[in-house]
């Protein structure tokens, strides 16, 4: 054959106030196993998206198989052969295999079209999965299976369509060693027969084992495409980092002998938090780095008392506390602010006031149950100045504000409450760029006066920029610590891709 | 932008409320104008009297509803509480004041219990308070060897209810006590809920249950104070409805508790919690049962006043929900 299966050229797509994809590229031949790589951002889904018909591209075209084709909907390039398994897997947990198979197209009994045909479908999923050798049941439910297995079923789903091209976003992110072999085993045959698939991946190394080329994307835009045997690692990372300008910070340098305020020794939960040890000092920002699901989220929440430990160790300065809820966490000064603010930081229908001052509650309380609203309002309102919180009253509700002013609300909420530890989430999630350096300031602003900040953040400029020490996560693991005078987001990017 | 944003909506909040008042102003109005025998001092006094046990729980169940929750209980709870009090007063001759502090406690206690399997088994709320619903139903039966308990014995029972201080101080004006302590009640649920601790949390709980947790409340502990409030408010409501009575009738009770949500959701109170006022459950209330009289005034039939009722249910929050998009 002479012609790839897939080309996607000149594709652009906008939505308002961003550009999400700017005159990408992308070729697919069949027998190819193809990776498409990029941070988190870069337009990776988006273009796939376009690809199944979930977006529709502004400009450029796709031609499938020789000839240029619309794909209005996912029905459409269903229907064309091009399938995706998504990181997320969409079974119904409750149905067989069969049954999750055939969904929406079930054999009926001959005759008597009302009834369905459970054993015509059992026998076909069965031989689809024999056809690959994949050991299930097509009798079994579907939550009975193990993800990797979940993940097979989901593959065999898109085979009964006749697909040509596969696309799988992430689909080791949950699997083990084992698991990964088994599944490339099952890449590898579809390959031989023909098929094209789209792979996306954050683990760089196994692309060595199952790709043939890998296209890079950065910030919207095609990077370029490499044969794998030319693509080293640290040739990728550069391609996907791009840029080599670092803002340098007024920052000082935090000294050795400077009181450790938080120390955590040897937390532990099942894959998802393993090991991790770490000190926070007095006036640090310490950046906490990795990939979305490299447990960053959970050692936050579980350090706040959010989610339980298995065992593990929390120390505040010096001292050996048990935190058991986010009650005791805030008792000893912690604050967790999470990246979803409008699913666990505010109260959206609230007031700016109720917001604030909702923790220290017994604090303005007159016989310990009226509420002292001249006292809680005039504190409310200090902090509110303090932050430079723009809102017209503190009766405001809360869902009015901006992003980054809700942000500034529940800052304001934990320094009322006197926190000396803040742990922040992706500080500067949905809040759009000119109110990014304002939260930044602020953050800076908090160490100065001495507080510790933790910050969790997946935009490697914004590690790099505000952090006096990094640490990088990996799969659950801290996998390096770097000081920030020696960072780069080469060095980030290689320890958050360390796996063991 | 965002001032005159924000004063639209303050405007909208007051129009809303205004909207309320003015429907049952309305319906004052249209029944007035109708009937001779409506807007006569002994028929609006009735009209309170009508009000103040179905108001008394519908007090109480718009803390829980604040919190997203229900308590599908108040009615039968209602009626235990009145049997407990007869059980205290009749059968055992305790004096009066504890009869009346029983029936409150009985209250309280169903709504406790009620907190705690909602909060500490985690059921939903719905499910927990449809089982204590029967339990009550059931044991209210049993207690009372399923017969009313009369209060022959102590004629001051009664008194709590239907005599009237206000009549002795103001001759002329024989307004029941029970309105009275209805009036008090409101006074009450209002101070609690606007200015303490109590109020504070229930709406934070019901605006997000999961960030008033991370923000340190105890949430577990405060659902169970918010239930066995309910219950408290319930428990009164039972020991005025046995006193205007004068006797538990313990088959009386089941399908109140219907009357006093609808009268919440009436007055503004969203079921999916954050949102609601006493001021807007009392409303409600009256709106109920300023219908249910002004029609009966108009000879219309009973099973139509029913279905009237139940238009009036699905108006009210159709018309909130529409000012709400607008």
């Amino acid at each position: 054959m002479k012609e790839p299966l897939v080309l996607m050229e000149g594709i652009d797509k906008s939505f308002p106030g961003v550009r999400a994809l700017e005159n990408c590229r992308f070729e697919l031949w069949p027998g190819e196993v193809h990776a498409l790589v990029g941070e988190n951002g870069a337009g990776k889904s988006t273009l796939m998206k376009v690809l199944t018909g979930v977006f529709q591209k502004d400009a450029g075209r796709i031609i499938y198989k020789g000839k240029e084709v619309k794909i209005p909907n996912p029905r459409v390039a269903q229907e064309l052969g091009i399938s995706i398994v998504h990181q997320e897997l969409n079974l119904m947990p409750h149905l067989t295999v069969a049954q999750n198979i055939f969904i929406g197209r079930e054999a009926r009994r001959k005759g008597f079209s009302l009834f369905l045909d459970e054993e015509s479908m059992n026998e076909r999923a069965q031989e689809l999965l024999d056809l690959f050798h994949i050991n299930i049941d097509p009798r079994i439910r579907v939550k009975e299976l193990t993800v990797a297995k979940q993940q097979m079923v989901e593959i065999a789903k898109a085979l009964s369509f006749n697909a040509e091209v596969l696309i799988m976003d992430e689909p080791t992110a949950a699997l083990s060693e084992a698991e990964v072999e088994e599944l490339f085993r099952i890449l590898r045959k579809l390959k031989e027969k023909g098929m094209g698939i789209i792979y996306i991946s954050h683990r760089l190394e196994e692309l060595k084992e199952i790709a043939d080329r890998v296209t890079v994307m950065r910030d919207g835009h095609y990077i370029g495409t490499l044969v794998i045997h030319e693509a080293t690692i640290d040739k990728i990372i550069s391609m996907m980092v791009g840029r080599n300008i670092y803002e340098t910070s007024s920052r000082e340098h935090i000294d050795k002998e400077t009181e450790v305020v938080l120390e955590v020794k040897n937390l532990n939960r099942g894959r998802e938090i393993r090991d991790v040890s770490f000190k926070l000092k007095k006036g640090e920002i310490l950046g906490l780095a990795g990939l979305v699901g490299a447990g960053r989220t959970e050692v936050a929440r579980a350090i706040f008392g959010a989610d339980s430990v298995e065992s593990g160790e929390v120390y505040v300065r010096g001292q050996r506390v048990r935190i058991k809820s986010p009650a005791d966490a805030i008792r000893h000064g912690i604050a967790y602010l999470s990246e979803d603010r409008r699913r666990y930081g505010l109260m959206l229908g609230l007031s700016v006031e109720d917001n604030v001052v909702l923790p220290s509650m017994s604090e303005f309380l007159r016989f310990n149950f009226f509420v002292h609203r001249k006292k809680s309002k005039e504190r409310c309102a200090e902090y509110v100045d303090k932050l430079r919180i723009k809102t017209p009253t503190l009766a405001q509700k809360v869902k009015n504000l901006s992003g980054g002013n809700q942000q500034k609300v529940i800052v304001a909420k934990w320094l009322l409450k006197n926190c000396e530890i803040l742990i922040f989430d992706e500080p500067t999630r949905g809040i759009d760029v000119g109110a990014k350096s304002e939260i930044y300031k602020l953050l800076n602003e908090l160490v100065e006066e001495g507080k510790s900040i933790i910050m969790i953040s997946s935009e490697l400029p914004e590690i790099l920029r505000m952090s006096h020490r990094i640490l990088v996560m990996c799969e659950g693991r801290i996998t390096g610590e770097i000081d920030a005078r020696e960072a780069t987001e080469e060095l980030v990017m290689k320890y958050a891709t360390m796996r063991n | 932008m965002e001032t005159t944003y924000s004063a639209g909506r303050l405007r909208r909040e007051i129009l809303r409320q205004f909207l309320m008042f003015g429907s049952l102003l309305l319906l004052f109005v249209f029944f007035s104008l109708s009937s001779p025998n409506f807007f006569t001092f002994g028929n609006v006094v009735s009209i309170m009297l009508a009000t103040c046990v179905n108001g008394m729980l519908a007090l109480g169940v718009t803390f829980v509803i604040i919190t997203g929750g229900i308590d599908l209980s108040i009615g039968t709870v209602m009626t235990l509480s009145a049997v407990m009090s007869g059980v205290f007063i009749t059968y055992w001759g305790f004096p009066v004041f504890l009869g009346i502090l029983g029936g409150i406690g009985t209250g309280m206690l169903c709504g406790f219990v009620n907190g705690i399997v909602i909060s500490k088994m985690k059921l939903p709320p719905f499910i927990a308070t449809l089982g204590m619903m029967m339990i009550a139903k059931g044991l209210s039966l049993v207690i009372s060897r399923a017969a009313p308990i009369y209060f022959t014995h102590a004629p001051s029972f009664s008194r709590i209810a239907m005599g009237s201080i206000v009549g002795r101080l103001f001759s002329g004006f024989d307004v029941p006590n029970a309105v009275l302590i209805f009036i008090v009640s409101i006074v009450i649920a209002n101070i609690i809920l606007t200015k303490t601790v109590v109020g504070r949390y229930d709406f934070a709980i019901g605006s997000n249950e999961e960030a008033a947790r991370l923000s340190g409340l105890n949430v577990d502990k405060w659902k169970m104070i918010i239930y066995s409030l309910c219950g408290v408010f319930v428990g009164m409501g039972g020991v005025m409805m046995a006193s205007r009575l004068n006797s538990a009738q313990p088959a009386l009770g089941q399908g109140y508790e219907l009357d006093a949500i609808a009268a919440v959701v009436i007055g503004g109170t969203s079921l999916s919690g954050g949102e609601g006022s006493v001021i807007g459950t009392v409303v409600g209330a009256f709106i109920m049962s300023t219908l249910i009289n002004g029609l009966r005034i108009l000879s219309v039939p009973q099973e139509w006043q029913i279905v009237v009722s139940g238009i009036i249910v699905i108006g009210a929050v159709y018309l909130d929900i529409v000012r709400r998009r607008g």
